[in-house]
């Protein structure tokens, strides 16, 4: 007899099929399946999801691990958690570990790791260049021979064009997407926020957003001419926004995300002098927040990541200049976007959760994102209405490195199954 | 009296009111510095500590003396090959320095915010003496007590900040204390030094040096540098000197008694002419004095004031 769970009573948005009605949902040994026989429901467990968003496990592009070299951030086992706590049941980990993902054999690693402590579906990318140094590619057919999805030099920027270029070509031929973080060092140089009246107030040196446009531009321009297909990750000036647009009327072939946070907060955060506010791109002004919601609103930008980035607190607890970029966003990112997107009334319930659902699974061509039947039983049960408030150290991340820790939220995970089996229940990890 | 602050950190949080009560309470000691016996017994026992993590000679000598005629004992600690460069963080340092019973810590530091970030760790005032190009409080504090002396106050009256404002600690300070005494203030330099953003500062920004002299009571020049950060914001030193620098001709541009202010060190030649900077109108020495008032007046008022009598 197959192993069968009933979702009952709850609101099935799937946004892959247009799909967002009150009903029941199937899961048969670990598959979404139609309605099975009576005999069949007879032995089926039964998930009461009244009140409740029934969503395809979410799917997030862009998180460190930080595995291997690094457990003292991340572990897998941490980060899946955090991944499963926040309603995400499949990740794309950046390959900026310690050492790079640029062997085959660092891939095996991660993926036996992720064999032995993962609660979610993790997927390795691999660097574009040789220790994401910059100067001579990385194997990227090997690398896909090992299953990595993408590849990326992970916090970094390939500056110069000429090998990007060459990255490009050889990924195209691989079929093997190309991430980029997008910076030209020359302007960005030793800033630590967003160059504006905040930065010129507080004497934090800048970050010009012209180092983020250059290299969109750049990126947009070697895609042109290669086909090749970039992802441009965790985009965050007005002014990229529309280099993309214009690339994509043009039908290059460009992907981009946002973070959560460049969503929601501008630089005028850092004047707290905050450490969890240094993230890099850094947090922009209002002009550039609303020109990515209106980005996600128009396709322009395909969809969310939250570029999960665990660092520990005392790493963060130094003068501002010092400390590390990034932020975690694992288990905040849904109840940001519900915010910025759902309960602002800027997009539908099922346009808000294409972002973090289909569209980022399509972008990597991930088998995932959908309940459609036959699909791995990836779901996510949250109450879009339910507040809470994330507490320093009450993360399931090993990190604390939280913008939002003491801030109310709205939206709350109740349940998250991966292939149909429950990973967490609301309150915590239920793996192996 | 209104000062009920632990620690001085930034001018741009004080009130004017508060500006007032620490420029009444340096007038005294201003007095008590005439005397024959220059010392007041007000922070008898109490252990300052001079935290620099950057070279400043002036400044950390004006706390030490500001802080010993108030009878503290002082210790200055230059951590430039200390803490960070042996991986220990900036709160281990301090908290370290509060455990061996420092009353008082005085820091520099290239980091903007890190003087309000120990602040926030420390039972015990702290007084920022410059955090990178963010604030340098008591720089401002003497340079309006300066000019209070001799006008008065302040309200009404047009200064020209010029020179390297992007980077400077004291055109920021400067800008917030003169704004919240009723001046205008204008920063004047090449472009990329002097950027539009400082207009949201309540500042105005000019790039042309006789318009924005035109009408001003008073001229303070920045100290230029040309290196690091500086290094591709300008050619050369020559290029500043010949269209920013200033010299008897262009002085003339000023109103007729304009003062002409510098917290030192000056490049002479460089952002000012040598016989300009030693002329009559220059307060350049006076601002050193004054320092020293101002400085006891900030330890005094954040050390929790006393009895009147301790300044008498
Ligand atoms: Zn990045
Ligand atoms: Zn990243």
């Amino acid at each position: 007899m197959p192993r069968c769970t009933i979702i009952k009573n709850g609101r099935i948005v799937d946004p892959k099929n247009n799909r967002d009605e009150a009903a029941d949902l199937y899961i048969l040994d670990g598959k979404i399946a139609s309605k099975p026989s009576n005999e069949i429901l007879d032995t089926a467990e039964i998930i009461d999801a009244q009140g409740l968003v029934v969503s395809p496990g979410l799917v997030d592009l862009h998180v460190h691990f930080r595995v291997p070299g690094q457990k003292h951030k991340e572990t897998i086992r941490t980060g899946t958690s955090a991944a499963a706590a926040g309603g995400f049941t499949s990740v794309v980990c950046m390959p900026n570990t310690s050492p790079a993902v640029d062997n085959a054999g660092t891939v095996q690693l991660i993926k036996d790791i992720v064999d032995k402590e993962g609660v979610v579906n993790v997927f390795p990318t691999g660097t574009i260049t040789v220790g994401r140094q910059g100067e001579a590619l990385a194997p990227t057919g090997s690398l896909s021979r090992m299953g990595i999805v993408a590849i990326s030099d992970g916090g970094k920027c390939v500056q110069n064009a000429g090998l990007m270029r060459r990255a490009l070509q050889y990924a195209h031929m691989f079929n093997v997407p190309v991430i980029d973080h997008c910076q030209d060092y020359s302007l960005s140089a030793d800033g630590v926020m967003n160059e504006g009246f905040v930065s010129t107030k507080l004497g934090l040196r800048g970050i010009h957003k012209a180092a983020e446009d250059i290299i969109v531009a750049r990126d947009i321009t070697l895609s042109t001419h290669t086909g090749a297909h970039i992802h441009l990750q965790h985009i965050s000036s007005k002014s990229a926004v529309d280099i993309i647009r214009r690339a994509k009327a043009r039908g290059i072939n460009v992907t981009a995300e946002v973070t959560p946070h460049h969503l929601a907060l501008t630089d005028s955060e850092v004047e707290s002098f905050n450490t969890n506010f240094k993230m890099n791109p850094p947090l922009r002004e209002e002009e550039d927040r609303i020109a990515l919601l209106e980005a996600l609103e128009d396709g322009t930008i395909d969809c969310i990541a939250t570029g999960h980035a665990p660092h520990t607190d005392y790493e963060k607890d130094v003068e501002f200049d010092y400390a590390p970029f990034g932020v975690i966003g694992l288990e905040t990112a849904l109840s940001i976007s519900l915010a910025q997107l759902y309960h602002s009334k800027r997009l539908s319930l099922l346009g808000t959760l294409s972002l973090l659902t289909s569209r980022p699974a399509e972008i990597l061509k991930l088998n995932k994102g959908t309940l459609s039947e036959g699909a791995d039983a990836d779901v996510t049960l949250f109450d879009p209405e339910e507040t809470w408030t994330p507490q320093f150290k009450k993360f399931f991340s090993k990190s604390s490195n939280s913008p939002w820790i003491g801030r109310e939220l709205k939206g709350k995970v109740k349940k998250t199954l991966v292939a149909g089996k429950l990973v967490f229940d609301g309150q915590k990890i239920l793996a192996d | 009296m209104s000062w009920n602050r632990k620690d001085l950190i930034t001018i741009e949080e004080l009130s004017s009111e508060e500006i007032n009560t620490l420029f009444e309470t340096a007038d005294a000691f201003k007095k008590v510095l005439g005397r024959k016996t220059a010392k007041t017994p007000a922070l008898r026992g109490k252990n300052v500590v001079n935290l620099f993590f950057e070279n400043s000679t002036r400044t950390r000598v004006a706390f030490e003396m500001a802080a010993k005629r108030l009878s503290a004992d002082v210790t200055s600690l230059d951590m430039k090959t200390s803490s960070t460069a042996k991986g220990e963080t900036l709160r281990d340092t301090v908290e370290n320095i509060r455990a061996l019973a420092a009353d008082i810590i005085i820091i520099r530091h290239s980091a903007p915010g890190s003087a309000g970030y120990i602040a926030k760790i420390l039972d015990i005032p702290v007084l920022n003496a410059g955090d990178g190009a963010h604030e340098h409080p008591t720089q401002a504090l003497l340079d309006c007590f300066t000019l209070r002396e001799k006008w008065g106050d302040l309200k009404g009256r047009k200064i020209a900040i010029l020179g390297d404002i992007l980077y400077s600690r004291v055109a920021r300070s400067n800008i917030w204390a003169m704004n919240k005494l009723g001046a205008e203030v204008t920063l004047v330099g090449p472009s990329t030094l002097v950027p539009r953003e400082f207009e949201r500062l309540g500042a105005k920004v000019s790039h042309d040096l006789k318009s924005a002299l035109a009408d001003k009571d008073a001229v303070m020049l920045l100290r230029i540098q040309h290196e690091r950060q500086n290094a591709s914001a300008f050619p050369s030193l020559n290029e500043y000197t010949s269209m920013f620098g200033l010299n008897a001709d262009r002085f003339s541009w000023l109103k007729k008694d304009a003062i002409i202010m510098h917290p030192g060190p000056i490049n002479r030649g460089v952002e000012i002419d040598s016989d300009l900077a030693d002329s009559s109108q220059s307060v350049i020495l006076e601002q050193v004095t004054n320092g020293l008032a101002v400085r006891m007046a900030a330890l005094y008022l954040c050390n929790g004031g006393a009895a009147e009598a301790a300044i008498a």
